[in-house]
């Protein structure tokens, strides 16, 4: 992945973590990167990567096996899907209706759009 | 485990003819993190490298080195016990050309007291360095990757790169980026690295100094710093009533729109408040918030 230096990497890392649960790319219960792979495999400082999944840790979206590492928490896909479906609206559909409007798509446009799309 | 060591400079000045290259400096580097040295060419960076790692006597003030093991906080310069803990690695590599890249490597395992031999063989493999060849007939990249190796293996409790990687390609600057991190997370150490290149490194670093003109801009870790700018778009007035409490870096005008990049943490109030009066607030990057932060007085503070 890439970062970008406009926002703390720590949240970046945490979000990236979060939306290979959300996808399915990291299984519950499956053991994630230690904080030194990850340092490694994405050229970031280990204390970053630490940060990281410690925020995770917090939030109950990982947990700890002592000696052995982290994992994904066994309901944290529900709990991330639960909390993005809160914010879908806001931060995802109100957006693109103000772009529609801005450049003249009417939204029944939109709508079908959608319609077709999903039914593909 | 290796030692770690923590830096501590109380206002170090040091001066050319009567031009001071630091002034007044106090700085604190914690132990065991990798800490990113920024400034623009002729900012002190070297300076500063030299003064920690004992090469240089401060003209004024201090500066200081901690470890446990040491004891009490000692001074770098003339004193071996110090010196032997830090490693200094520089663009110019401090080599002797006449040497063979094997002697050099020998002499610095005769040396350095936590020389790891293995490790050098590694990377001197790893970079290619032909060890037969005398310095001197090295290319440019190939002595900064000397330099870089002699660093790295010297598991010196205080490391400082000086720029020193900066005449590598960049598959080879990947590689000792690489390096550095797998051996700092075997083996953690305080380590600076001194770069105009924030964008190539800043993610690899804990904590920032940023120097200019020798004298402190910033001290923070890096994570705080993104972020930490923004710029604020729109009607004249409008962006110079909000932005009047800020540190503002940077101003630009078109017309009756004014963009003004500020430093300081916007929380969702005060974005709630720009978005009322009809601002538009974007975030800044290190790399642009570094270039504001280190641009030449009057052009665009």
């Amino acid at each position: 992945m890439v970062f970008d230096d406009r926002s703390p990497i720590y949240l970046q890392i945490a979000d990236q973590i979060k939306s290979d649960i959300v996808t399915g790319a990291l299984a519950e219960d499956e053991q994630v990167m230690s904080t030194n792979q990850y340092a490694a495999s994405y050229r970031i400082n280990p204390a970053t990567a630490a940060k990281g999944f410690a925020q995770l840790v917090d939030e109950g979206v990982l947990y700890k096996k002592r000696g052995i590492g982290m994992f994904v928490a066994p309901n944290a896909r529900d709990l991330l899907r639960t909390s993005r479906r809160d914010s879908f609206f806001a931060e995802v559909v109100d957006p693109m209706i103000r772009e529609a409007k801005a450049i003249g798509v009417p939204l029944k446009d939109v709508v079908q759009h959608i319609r077709h799309y999903g039914d593909a | 485990m290796n030692q770690t060591l923590a830096v501590r400079t109380e206002n170090l000045s040091v001066s050319f003819a009567g031009v001071p290259a630091l002034d007044r400096l106090d700085l604190r580097l914690a132990p065991g993190k990798i800490h990113g040295l920024l400034g623009r060419n002729g900012s002190g960076k070297s300076t500063l490298a030299a003064t920690l790692a004992g090469f240089r006597q401060p003209d004024e003030g201090r500066v200081l080195i901690e470890g446990s093991d040491l004891g009490t906080a000692l001074e770098p310069y003339e004193n071996a016990v110090v010196t032997s803990r830090i490693c200094l690695i520089r663009e110019s590599g401090d080599l002797v050309d006449a040497a063979a890249v094997k002697h050099v490597i020998a002499l610095a395992a005769s040396l350095r007291p936590y020389w790891d031999n293995e490790l050098a063989g590694e990377l001197l493999d790893r970079f290619e360095v032909p060890t037969n060849k005398r310095v001197q007939k090295l290319s440019r990249g190939k002595k900064s990757a000397l330099g870089v190796v002699l660093g790295l293996a010297s598991r010196a409790p205080l490391t400082i790169f000086d720029e020193s990687y900066l005449g590598m390609d960049v598959p080879s600057r990947n590689l000792f980026y690489d390096a550095l991190l797998a051996d700092y997370a075997e083996v953690p150490r305080t380590v600076v690295l001194s770069t105009h290149l924030v964008s190539e490194v800043s993610t690899m670093l804990e904590e920032v100094v940023i120097l200019d003109n020798g004298r402190l801009v910033t001290q923070s870790p890096v994570d705080a710093l993104r972020g930490r700018g923004a710029s604020i778009v729109g009607p004249v007035a409008a962006v110079d009533e909000f932005t009047a409490g800020f540190t503002v870096l940077a101003e630009e005008r078109l017309g009756g729109t004014k963009s003004t990049t500020v430093l300081g943490d916007l929380d969702p109030v005060l974005l709630a408040e720009a978005a009322a009066a009809g601002l538009e607030v974007g975030p800044v990057g290190l790399q642009d918030l570094f270039v504001h932060l280190t641009a030449p007085t009057g052009a665009s503070r």
